[in-house]
């Protein structure tokens, strides 16, 4: 599903350069649950940051679901990431004055999908992630972990190919985190590919590999046992 | 994906109206500058309009290039003549100013009893009542200068009324409400007027605007009115229409020149001969009529200019305040072009509305300008609208500069990217 390869990524800090990536060969099959873990600095967000299209890399090849990723303008990044990808944020990124239905629309709403269409489909996410009956909430009236379910129903209504979550319980209690965490692995269960940037030990067990950066490069890539959050829940 | 047509969409016009609705007190403070300004726009050209209306109603009767003439007395002595004489003005002035200046159009001269000369009005009777009414003596050409209303199954003087020096007159309407019955029709009967039976032919309306005339004045031919008073071929004033390209000012000076000529004037003696140009005061009264609907436009556009300024201004602060979720819309597909369109539409949208809106009030406030000043005679404020040109021009100028304005915190927002937006903690 992703490919990379030999990936560099440097900022220019003023007159020094700041290598951050400096040579990621990493590759995800389809299906798969991946932590990606490192402490800050290590280069892990970045990593996310440009599987998701957000941010370019200098060099090195990436390719998702067998399209080169590359030579990307702000206007086709947009669309790649509508049609590809799924974004889970530590702070949920929520729209403040839309309902929990009309967040979870929005995406929908930009691949042009009509209105009565976005509505069911949004409506069906809402009710998978448990909150059908808090469609018409805005984003303050919910706990951060629903919050969070709302995010999440988000990233699955333009039915990505995978899913990128940014340190998705790095603003939720342990309780809640586990709750997040096993409506993730419930996802994953279904097929979707999942990854999860995380610095969080508990967390990084409950994925299925765990791919571990220091420095701006891999220094761990191991498949572990799935320990399930429904243990804790 | 599929691109739709952005403007006719309604899931676009409801993303607008969702991100409009849900800022109240962003899109009420950002209202109210173009608001204020198209309300001042409507109004002030209203305004306008209704003086403008007000000032062709007031002159609606007159002939605005016309001009009133009369002798004073000499201010320099001149062909064996000593200073302060009065020359009289005579009948046959009047042909020979018609030879004399082409220009002239009509020329009537006028002869009255009971107004300038400082006695009482002549004392007209029928029956058993009396009063006392101004008689003017007239030519036929006198309508073509100053138009008359005549009550239906009257007539104005005619030629041959001039000619054989008929007894007959035109009366006033308050004339008649004194000296006849309610019922009874004026037309036929005769009235006593210094001692003379005149029979009458015709009423009049006057409107209050002409001047000195006044809906009691009794109209005689001039022929007669000089063998009932004995004034031989003395006129007491000219009223001289000019044609309608004429030049008034300059048709007036060629006449007082033409009547120094004749009366044995000093060519440069200014005070021989008076007049009152009304074709002057008209070319004043368009000048400040112009003056002021230009005046209105120019404060208008410039207030609505501003206030969409303010709509610029405040949507500019808005997207840094929206960053974030600028930023999460890019984040899940929305391209730059449609971040730029929404708020493109965000700022035309509450262009419009706000101009719509002042337009409203702005109708609201004329409606009531205009039923307050509706009694009042002396004001000259009549049906205040503004022509729709005006108002398209106003929905254009707004449009176009919410669209201008709008631009740049468009491009604000899309020069934002959205791995910047999303980094904030």
């Amino acid at each position: 599903m992703i490919k990379i390869n030999d990936l560099h990524k440097s900022y220019k800090m003023g007159n020094s350069s700041l290598h951050v990536l400096k040579g990621i060969d990493f590759e995800v099959a389809e299906g798969e649950l991946v932590a990606i873990m490192g402490s800050s600095g290590s280069g892990k967000s970045t990593l996310l940051n440009i599987i998701g299209m957000l941010d370019i890399a200098n060099s090195g090849v990436y390719e998702l679901d067998e399209v080169p990723i590359k030579d990307l303008d702000e206007t086709k990044a947009a669309q790649y990431r509508n049609k590809f990808l799924g974004f889970v944020f530590q702070s949920f990124n929520l729209i403040n004055y839309k309902s929990a239905l009309e967040n979870v629309a929005l995406p929908l709403y930009y691949q042009g999908i009509k209105r009565k269409e976005r509505q069911q489909k949004s409506l069906d996410y809402l009710e998978k992630v448990g909150l059908k009956d808090w469609a018409t909430h805005l984003p303050n009236e919910l706990s951060g972990g629903q919050k969070q379910r709302v995010a999440i129903a988000r990233a699955l209504a333009s039915q990505p190919k995978v899913l990128l979550a940014d340190e998705p319980t790095g603003a939720l209690d342990t309780t809640t985190s586990y709750e997040v965490m096993d409506l993730i692995q419930k996802i994953n269960e279904e097929g979707k590919t999942i990854l999860v940037v995380t610095h969080e030990h508990d967390i990084a067990k409950m994925c299925k590999r765990i791919v571990t950066l220091k420095d701006g490069v891999i220094v761990q890539d191991k498949k572990v046992n799935q320990e399930l959050a429904s243990k804790y829940v | 994906m599929s691109r739709r047509n952005i403007l006719f969409d309604r899931d676009t016009w409801q993303e607008i109206f969702g991100s409009i609705s849900k800022n109240k007190t962003r899109t009420i403070i950002t209202v109210i500058g173009v608001l204020w300004g198209i309300f001042i726009y409507i109004t002030l050209s209203g305004s306008a309009k209704g003086m403008d209306n007000g000032f062709d109603k007031a002159f609606e009767n007159v002939a605005i290039n016309s001009m009133f003439l009369w002798a004073q007395r000499t201010s320099l002595p001149y062909d064996g003549f000593k200073s302060g004489r009065s020359p009289q003005l005579k009948l046959q002035d009047a042909e020979y100013i018609k030879k004399r200046v082409p220009s002239v159009e009509f020329i009537a001269p006028r002869n009255t009893r009971g107004l300038f000369d400082g006695g009482q009005p002549p004392i007209v009777v029928r029956g058993s009542k009396t009063g006392n009414y101004t008689i003017y003596g007239d030519t036929p050409e006198y309508v073509n200068i100053f138009p008359l209303k005549i009550f239906e199954g009257g007539r104005y003087l005619n030629t041959d009324d001039y000619k054989y020096e008929r007894k007959i007159c035109i009366i006033g309407e308050r004339t008649k409400s004194e000296l006849f019955e309610k019922e009874e029709d004026p037309i036929g009967a005769y009235i006593n007027i210094s001692g003379i039976y005149f029979q009458v032919v015709g009423m009049h309306k006057t409107s209050d605007e002409g001047g000195f005339a006044s809906d009691s004045d009794i109209y005689i031919p001039l022929s007669t009115f000089r063998r009932l008073y004995n004034t031989g071929q003395d006129v007491d004033w000219f009223t001289i229409a000019a044609s309608d390209d004429a030049d008034v000012v300059a048709v007036e000076k060629q006449v007082k020149q033409v009547l120094r000529r004749i009366h044995r004037v000093h060519p440069d003696d200014e005070r021989a001969f008076g007049s009152f140009n009304l074709g002057e005061i008209w070319n004043r009264i368009i000048g400040f009529k112009d003056g002021l609907t230009l005046m209105s436009l120019i404060v208008g556009i410039a207030t609505i200019i501003a206030g969409v300024i303010g709509i610029g201004n405040i949507l500019l602060i808005s997207v840094k305040e929206r960053t974030k979720e600028l930023g999460v819309r890019r984040a899940i597909g929305a391209t730059p072009s449609e971040v730029r369109k929404q708020i493109l539409l965000e700022s035309v949208f509450l262009t419009l509305l706000a101009g719509i809106i002042g337009i409203i009030l702005g109708a609201f406030v004329l409606a009531g300008i205009n039923a307050g000043t509706a009694n009042l005679d002396d004001f000259p404020f009549t049906n205040p609208t503004v022509p729709p040109s005006y108002i398209i021009g106003a929905l254009f100028t707004m449009i176009s500069m919410g669209v201008l304005i709008g631009l740049i915190p468009a491009q604000r927002a899309v020069s934002i990217k959205p791995i910047d937006a999303l980094r904030e903690e």
